[in-house]
Parts: structure tokens; C-alpha cells; sequence
């Protein structure tokens, strides 16, 4: 029993079953799922397909985390791969030719990249803490999707890009493929090379780890790059979805959420080991949190304040010395003989 | 002296037991510390030192066990819980921040306020009286702390610690980083506030410091309590068997005449010509040859670690150059110099050694790693067999290649970031302070291993602070002052008076 709870998912698991179990209650028919023409439906799918762009950029956010750093630009370059996107093929011909939504994807793509690359350039060459470097982004970015957009929220009709985020393959979501690969991805990248390894000794540690011959600003530059790749294609499903680009709201605080996914996950904000499943575990359930507090039926004004306060509570469950005072509470009250122990003065 | 007998001691700590998974670090251990003495607690790695202190300053708990202080049973949760009832420590690494002033580290969280605003000038004061009164040490106090030696920042970590009104000081290692003077400066401090009243708790590996200050002697081994005796009653040889136990002759049984053994060859396989950094070490000319034992000596801050930094790339040279015999190629970082055959063990082990979040197993394969890229990994299994054969050779404790580094004790961490450059096979090996803050019989393996290096071929770099070590495994010695190389010395001329005259200068 000590060695489950022991286990970093245990947390974070345990917190996502209580709250799917909250839903069973409130609403039992919140786990059946329906075919329709072809198509599964139901909450979970839902959960799935909804949370599809917090679970991408979680993932890149939890390596940047790793290294120490954090990635405040996520949510511009959310935005900004959308835009960029969205004006590639409204610009086209035909919206709905293949090659051209094919471009449009590439050219969102290496922007993004391109993006991370500013991000890990900063924190590395310049030796910017990473909190401003990214920071800056995070106020600029918005300004450049909407030079992008022209200041314009643009809408496209272009059936074959709406099908990154709305379509559906083998009864399932495309979105949910998606994510399926480039967490497979980031899963195969770090733990099969040596590059989870370098993350984490140069995220530890990194004088040390200079002086073991790791190229630690390679690696920085990288996780940042991954990191801007991962925010880009989520920046697609999410104005594929809706098939326009909206500069100003795509993405809108997304870089919290997505720390808050990767912090419930197990990852320590200070560096060092990270949790890949954890951050997957943890953003699915901010995402169900989000549906649960839709299908509950709380009022739009205080979905907030209720979020805020569930946040709270999955913090201060995970947190092990708050644990221990509650268990320790608890005991003392219930064996008045045995006295707490005296502190003098 | 007053009879210590007829006193109850002001701290007395009895059947202390603390286990941490797999490992029983204290077993029923008592300790007693008297007002007005200096105790010196002495052990091996390992022998449970730091855990004790741990548990009496909050910072674990015990599993069992009485703790009095004043006749009063104390159970401190935290650091600043032990404060509060009296017991501060001053640890080898200073913990105090190095960009607050002296005053501000003296006095953070308790600054004299009036009607909520710090009065600046009034701690400046306070903190001047405190300084020069109790400990004799005038300085301005309003410099950022880390404007001052390290020797000076311990005395004002213990000038804090007084003035949180402490009754029992404990000294975790406070010499280590301390020259002659320096250590003579914090024992001239010591006696002062022995007799002012102050119990004070001592650790040290130096066995020269334990009987010069210490009134009281506490051995302990493998987490069990050995024996309290007077110093005066203890002679140095059973003090040090009942340390080691039975491995009392291993150093002993060094042979002084090691010299003779290199491999003496002529062939050059590195030459540093005119290097030197501005600010760190004025340019010089040092030759290291194959299988050679070069000891660097000289007082702390002489440029010792400045040089090795420079061979390892760890800082830029920015004058000379290093010439390898093998290839041409220059120096710039950590990175070079490992393509080179160099490894390096530096001086802060924790800050520049260990990565202590990572396994003793990744620590070892690390820099290996390193050089053979991302992609090109070393399967688990060799992992694991890397991992088992260092720890097997090199006696690492507890053996287990997942235990994380930073649960290791010192000497343990050493060896480890030692096994990642074994692993190397390193054609130059640069020991910055290797056997710093470790018990006699890990020092002994470890100036044993560079021998059987030596013999191998490899050269070995070596810097020590306890010149009797550096004679001892050096076929030369090449002599630092003030930042500048002054002397080689060779062979048979390498003598402890020749070697002193040299650094002494003049």
C-alpha cells in the first residue's frame, strides 16, 4: 500500500477518479458513451477531445519545467500558429485544396519552432531568466497575431483544415490521434535517448552538469523548441475547431492551466524529474474539471472562483507536509491521553 | 578547569535511534554536552555525525530517544525550532546569503523595527557591537557578505547564531575551508566563548584540531555509541582505532617512499605554457607527463583550483595556451577537455559534482554519456553493470545504483562523481580536494587509488589542503603564492620543510 502511494501517479490519479466519481453521482449517465453515424459521443470523448490542445501544450510545457525554466508564450504562440495558418489559407484560392492547407500547417509549424527557438535563445545566449524571456513573448506574441490577422478575426470554409480538429477517424476524434502521437513522441524522445537523462542533470543541477561535458544550452534550446512545436500544433486544433483565427482570445491563459497540469502531475517547479504521464493525468483532469463544472450547471460568472477553489484543494491534498499536519490533527484529537508534544520557548 | 563530574550537563541525549529506509542510521547512540566545553564528536563516514546533529537541530526526527537540554526534554520539528530553544549551528558550506550585508545576514527576520520600519542604522550597530565585542572581528558591516573570505563569513554565521542567544553552538566542519590563521582566528573565538559559558559541539576531521581545542572527546561508529572520554585522557593511536576499528594501519602502512615507484617516463602529455586569467592565477609553465602524480600546494585562495579550472575548461584561459602532445586542438570548454582524456573532480561537490536528484547510477554513466551524444545511449543493462562494478570497487554505501545521490554521505558522493571519471578512463585525472571533509579510511582508498592510477599510466592532478597527502602521493610538487606558481619540487628534495619554506615564501 505504502509502495502505490508512493508512486507519483498515485496523487494525481486518485484526485481524477474523485472527481469522475463526483460526475456518476450527479449524473450517472456522465460515462455512456453513444454511436451516432459513425461517430463516438459522450463526456469522455469529450474530455478527451476538448482537453486535446491543454494536454499538448502541458506536455512541452512539462520539459521546459524540467530544466528549470518555464514557457509564460505558450498561449501567444497558440494564437499566433493559428493566425498564421488561418491567413494562409484565406489568402488561397481554393480554402479547401489539400497542398495549401498542407502549407499553411507546415508554415505554422516552423513558425512555432522558430518562436521556441527565440524563447531558448534568450534564456541560453542572453541568459535571461526564463520567466521574462518568455514573458516577453507572451505580450508580444498577442501583438503579432494580430499583425498576422490584420487586426481581423478571420474565418475560413476550408472542410479539410476543420477536420484537424473536428473530424474524426476509426469512431474516435483526429484531435485525440494527434496527441496520441506527440506524446508517444516526447515519451520515446526522452526516455529512449539520453535526452531525459541531460534534462534532468542539467535541470538539477547545471554547473554540474557543464562540467560532466553536457552541452546544456543545446539541450535548453531544444526543450524550448519542442516546447513552441507543441503550443503550434495545439494553436491548429484549436482554430481548426472553429475554424477562424481569433488573435486576440485563441489560446487565452493556456500557459497557466498548462503549468498547473505539469505542477498536479508530479513535475517540482524547481527542476529535475519530470512526469510526462503525470502532466497527462493532470491535465485531463483540469479539462474534466471544466466540463464538470458546465454539466453541473454552476453559474458562468463563479465557474472561476470554483475552479480556483478545486485547484486548491488537489494542491493541498498533493502537498505531503500538509498531509501530515492534517494526519497528525486527526490523531491527536482522537487519543486526548496522549499528550502533543511540548515546544518551550 | 571545573569539575565536570559534579554538573549536569546542559544537553544530554540518550538512546537515540533513527532509521531511514534501508539503512539504520543510529542505534541507541547517548550524547552529553557540558556548559563551558568544547566536544569534539568524532567518526567515521557513516558513522552517524551528521545524522545526530540533524535530529538535534530539527531538521529529522527521532525514531526514539530522549533529548534534555537544561533538564527539560525538547522535541525541535525544525531548524528554527532548535533556535528557539537554544541550539544553533554552523554548517562546512555557510548557508547565509552572499548579497545581503554582513548586518542583514546577522539579523534577517529579527531586524529592530520601530512602528514596523527596520531601523538600518541601529542594526548596523547592533551588528558591529555584536562582531567586535564577543568576536573580536572589526568589519563593515554594511558590505554584501560575500565581500568577505569564507572564514570570515563562518564567524559571522556564528555571530548570528549568538545572537539568537544560543547555549549550544555546534561546528559542523567549520575548519575545512580554513587556512593556518584562519583556523587559529576561530579557535582563539571558540576558547572565548567556552569560557564565557557556551557548550560547544565540534566536528573535524583534523585530528591536530580535535586535541588542540577539544575538552571532550564522543566516538562514534557505524551509528553506535563507541566510548566518552577526556581528551587529555585519550591517546591520538586509541582515538583512531576505536574510530576505524581494526583498519587501524592502513595508513600507517602507506609507504612514504611512493615517490620512487612512478613510472618514470619523459614523455610529455601536456604542457601549459604561459596560462594564466586575469584575476585567478598569473601566467605560467606547468608539464604533466604520462603517469605522473603533479601535487599542487599552497595556501587556500593560492590559485590552486584556478589552475586545474584552467586545464579542465572549466573557466577560459585568457593568456598561454595548453599543448597536448597528441593534438593541437585548444581548450574552451568542460567538453574539450573530456575529448581530451581529462576528467575532473572539483573542489564543491555539491554545487559542481553531484546531480543529487539523479540516481548513483545515472551520476556515474553521466558524462560518458555525455560524449556519446543524445542517441548513441548505453543500454540498461550496461548501465546497471557499470553501476555495480563502481560501487563494488570503489566501496560505495549503501550499494545501490537507484539510491539517489543526495542521500549519500559525503564521502560516498565522492566516490561517485570519482566512478564517473574512472569510467572515463581519464588520460589525466584532476583531484580538486578529493578527501575533503572524509574519514581517514576513505582518504586512505583514495590516495591509494591514485597510486595504482599512477602506475597504470594515467596522470593524476592533485590538490589537497593537508600537505602531509599531497607529499605523500606526489612525484612532484609544484608550489602556489598568492596567485602565482613559485616552486617545483622533485623528487627526492620533496620534503614537509621544503615544501613549507616554499609556500611560506621569503
Amino acid at each position: 500500500m505504502n509502495r502505490i502511494m508512493k508512486h507519483h501517479l498515485f496523487w494525481p490519479l486518485t484526485m481524477l477518479g474523485a472527481l469522475l466519481l463526483f460526475n456518476l453521482f450527479h449524473s450517472p449517465d456522465f460515462f455512456s458513451i453513444k454511436m451516432q453515424g459513425g461517430h463516438l459521443y459522450g463526456n469522455m470523448i469529450d474530455i478527451l477531445n476538448f482537453g486535446a490542445p491543454l494536454i499538448l501544450v502541458a506536455v512541452g510545457m512539462t520539459l521546459v519545467i524540467a530544466t528549470k525554466g518555464i514557457d509564460l508564450s505558450v498561449g501567444s504562440i497558440v494564437a499566433i500558429a493559428g493566425a498564421m495558418s488561418c491567413m494562409t489559407i484565406s489568402k488561397g484560392e481554393d480554402q479547401n485544396s489539400l497542398s495549401l492547407v498542407l502549407m499553411a500547417v507546415g508554415l505554422a509549424l516552423v513558425l512555432s519552432l522558430v518562436l521556441g527557438l527565440w524563447n531558448g535563445l534568450l534564456v541560453t545566449g542572453a541568459g535571461i531568466q526564463p520567466i521574462i524571456a518568455t514573458l516577453i513573448l507572451m505580450v508580444a506574441g498577442r501583438g503579432i497575431a494580430q499583425l498576422i490577422t490584420d487586426g481581423q478575426i478571420i474565418t475560413l470554409s476550408s472542410p479539410k483544415y476543420a477536420y484537424i480538429g473536428t473530424g474524426s477517424l476509426a469512431t474516435l476524434p483526429f484531435s485525440i490521434f494527434i496527441v496520441a502521437v506527440v506524446f508517444a513522441a516526447a515519451s520515446l524522445l526522452t526516455r529512449k535517448s539520453a535526452l531525459g537523462l541531460f534534462i534532468e542533470s542539467v535541470g538539477t543541477n547545471p554547473q554540474a552538469s557543464r562540467l560532466a561535458g553536457i552541452r546544456s544550452n543545446i539541450v535548453i534550446v531544444a526543450v524550448y523548441m519542442f516546447c513552441g512545436l507543441c503550443a503550434g500544433i495545439a494553436g491548429l486544433l484549436l482554430s481548426s475547431n472553429v475554424s477562424s483565427a481569433d488573435g486576440n482570445n485563441a489560446g487565452l491563459w493556456y500557459e497557466l492551466d498548462a503549468i498547473l497540469a505539469v505542477v498536479i502531475g508530479g513535475t517540482s517547479l524547481n527542476g529535475g524529474r519530470f512526469y510526462l504521464s503525470g502532466t497527462l493525468v493532470g491535465a485531463l483532469m483540469i479539462q474534466t474539471l471544466s466540463t464538470t463544472i458546465y454539466s453541473v450547471g454552476i453559474a458562468p460568472e463563479i465557474t472561476l472562483v470554483v475552479k480556483a477553489f478545486v485547484v486548491l484543494a488537489v494542491c493541498l491534498i498533493q502537498s505531503e507536509s500538509f498531509r501530515k499536519a492534517v494526519i497528525r490533527r486527526w490523531k491527536t484529537r482522537h487519543y486526548p491521553g496522549e499528550k502533543e508534544v511540548t515546544r518551550h520557548a | 578547569m571545573i569539575n565536570m563530574i559534579d554538573r549536569q550537563p546542559i544537553l544530554q541525549m540518550s538512546g537515540i535511534y533513527k532509521s531511514f529506509p534501508g539503512v539504520r542510521a543510529l542505534k541507541g547512540v547517548d550524547f552529553r554536552l557540558f556548559a563551558g566545553e568544547v566536544h569534539a564528536l568524532m567518526g567515521e563516514n557513516g558513522a552517524g555525525k551528521s545524522t545526530l546533529i540533524k535530529t538535534l537541530t530539527g531538521v529529522y526526527s527521532v525514531d526514539e530517544g530522549k533529548v534534555l537540554l537544561d533538564g527539560k526534554a525538547i522535541r525541535p520539528q525544525s531548524p528554527q525550532d532548535a533556535q528557539e530553544v537554544g541550539i544553533s549551528t554552523v554548517y562546512q558550506e555557510v548557508n547565509l546569503c552572499p548579497n545581503l550585508t554582513v548586518a542583514e545576514n546577522i539579523y534577517i527576520g529579527r531586524e529592530p523595527r520601530r512602528f514596523g520600519i527596520i531601523q538600518w542604522k541601529e542594526m548596523n550597530k547592533n551588528a558591529s557591537a555584536l562582531l567586535s565585542e564577543r568576536l573580536s572581528l572589526h568589519i563593515d558591516v554594511s558590505l554584501p557578505l560575500q565581500s568577505y573570505s569564507v572564514a570570515i563569513q563562518q564567524l559571522i554565521a556564528i555571530a548570528r547564531a549568538l545572537s539568537i542567544s544560543a547555549k549550544v553552538l555546534i561546528l559542523d566542519e567549520p575548519t575545512s575551508s580554513l587556512d593556518r590563521n584562519e583556523v587559529q582566528q576561530l579557535f582563539a573565538i571558540m576558547r572565548k566563548l567556552k569560557n564565557e559559558g557556551l557548550a560547544i559541539l565540534f566536528v573535524t576531521h583534523f585530528l591536530d584540531q580535535v586535541y588542540e581545542i577539544s575538552d571532550r572527546i564522543t566516538i562514534l561508529r557505524n551509528g553506535e555509541f563507541v566510548g566518552e572520554s577526556l581528551a587529555d585522557n585519550l591517546p591520538r593511536i586509541e582515538l583512531v582505532s576505536r574510530m576505524i576499528g581494526k583498519e587501524l594501519n592502513l595508513l600507517e602502512e602507506m609507504p612514504k617512499s611512493q615517490h620512487e615507484e612512478h613510472a618514470e617516463s619523459d614523455d610529455i602529455w601536456v604542457e601549459a605554457s604561459n596560462l594564466g586569467r586575469t584575476g585567478a592565477i598569473e601566467p605560467f609553465n606547468l608539464v604533466i607527463r604520462r603517469g605522473e602524480v603533479v601535487g599542487l600546494a599552497g595556501l587556500l585562495g593560492s590559485g590552486r583550483t584556478e589552475i586545474a579550472r584552467l586545464f579542465f575548461g572549466a573557466d577560459r584561459a585568457d593568456q598561454g595556451k595548453l599543448k597536448f602532445a597528441k593534438s593541437s586542438e585548444a581548450i574552451r570548454s568542460p567538453r574539450d577537455a573530456i575529448s581530451q582524456g581529462i576528467g575532473f573532480c572539483p573542489e564543491n561537490r555539491k554545487i559542481e559534482g553531484i546531480i543529487d536528484d539523479l540516481s548513483v547510477r545515472e551520476n556515474i554513466i553521466l558524462a560518458l554519456q555525455a560524449t556519446r551524444g543524445w542517441f548513441r545511449t548505453i543500454n540498461r543493462k550496461r548501465q546497471d553493470e557499470i553501476a555495480e562494478q563502481y560501487i563494488g570497487t570503489l566501496n560505495i554505501n549503501p550499494p545501490n545504483p537507484e539510491h539517489l545521490v543526495k542521500n549519500l554521505s559525503g564521502g560516498n558522493q565522492q566516490k561517485v562523481i570519482l566512478a564517473r571519471w574512472l569510467l572515463m578512463q581519464p588520460e589525466l585525472l584532476i583531484l580538486d580536494e578529493p578527501t575533503r571533509g572524509i574519514d581517514v579510511g576513505a582518504k586512505a582508498e583514495i590516495q591509494k587509488l591514485v597510486m595504482s592510477l599512477s602506475k597504470r599510466g594515467t596522470s593524476v592532478l592533485f590538490i589537497s589542503s593537508e600537505l602531509e597527502e599531497v607529499l605523500r602521493v606526489s612525484g612532484r610538487i609544484a608550489v602556489l603564492r598568492d596567485r602565482r606558481l613559485v616552486k617545483e619540487i622533485e623528487g627526492q628534495d620533496i620534503s614537509p620543510h621544503h615544501v613549507m619554506q616554499a609556500i611560506a615564501g621569503g
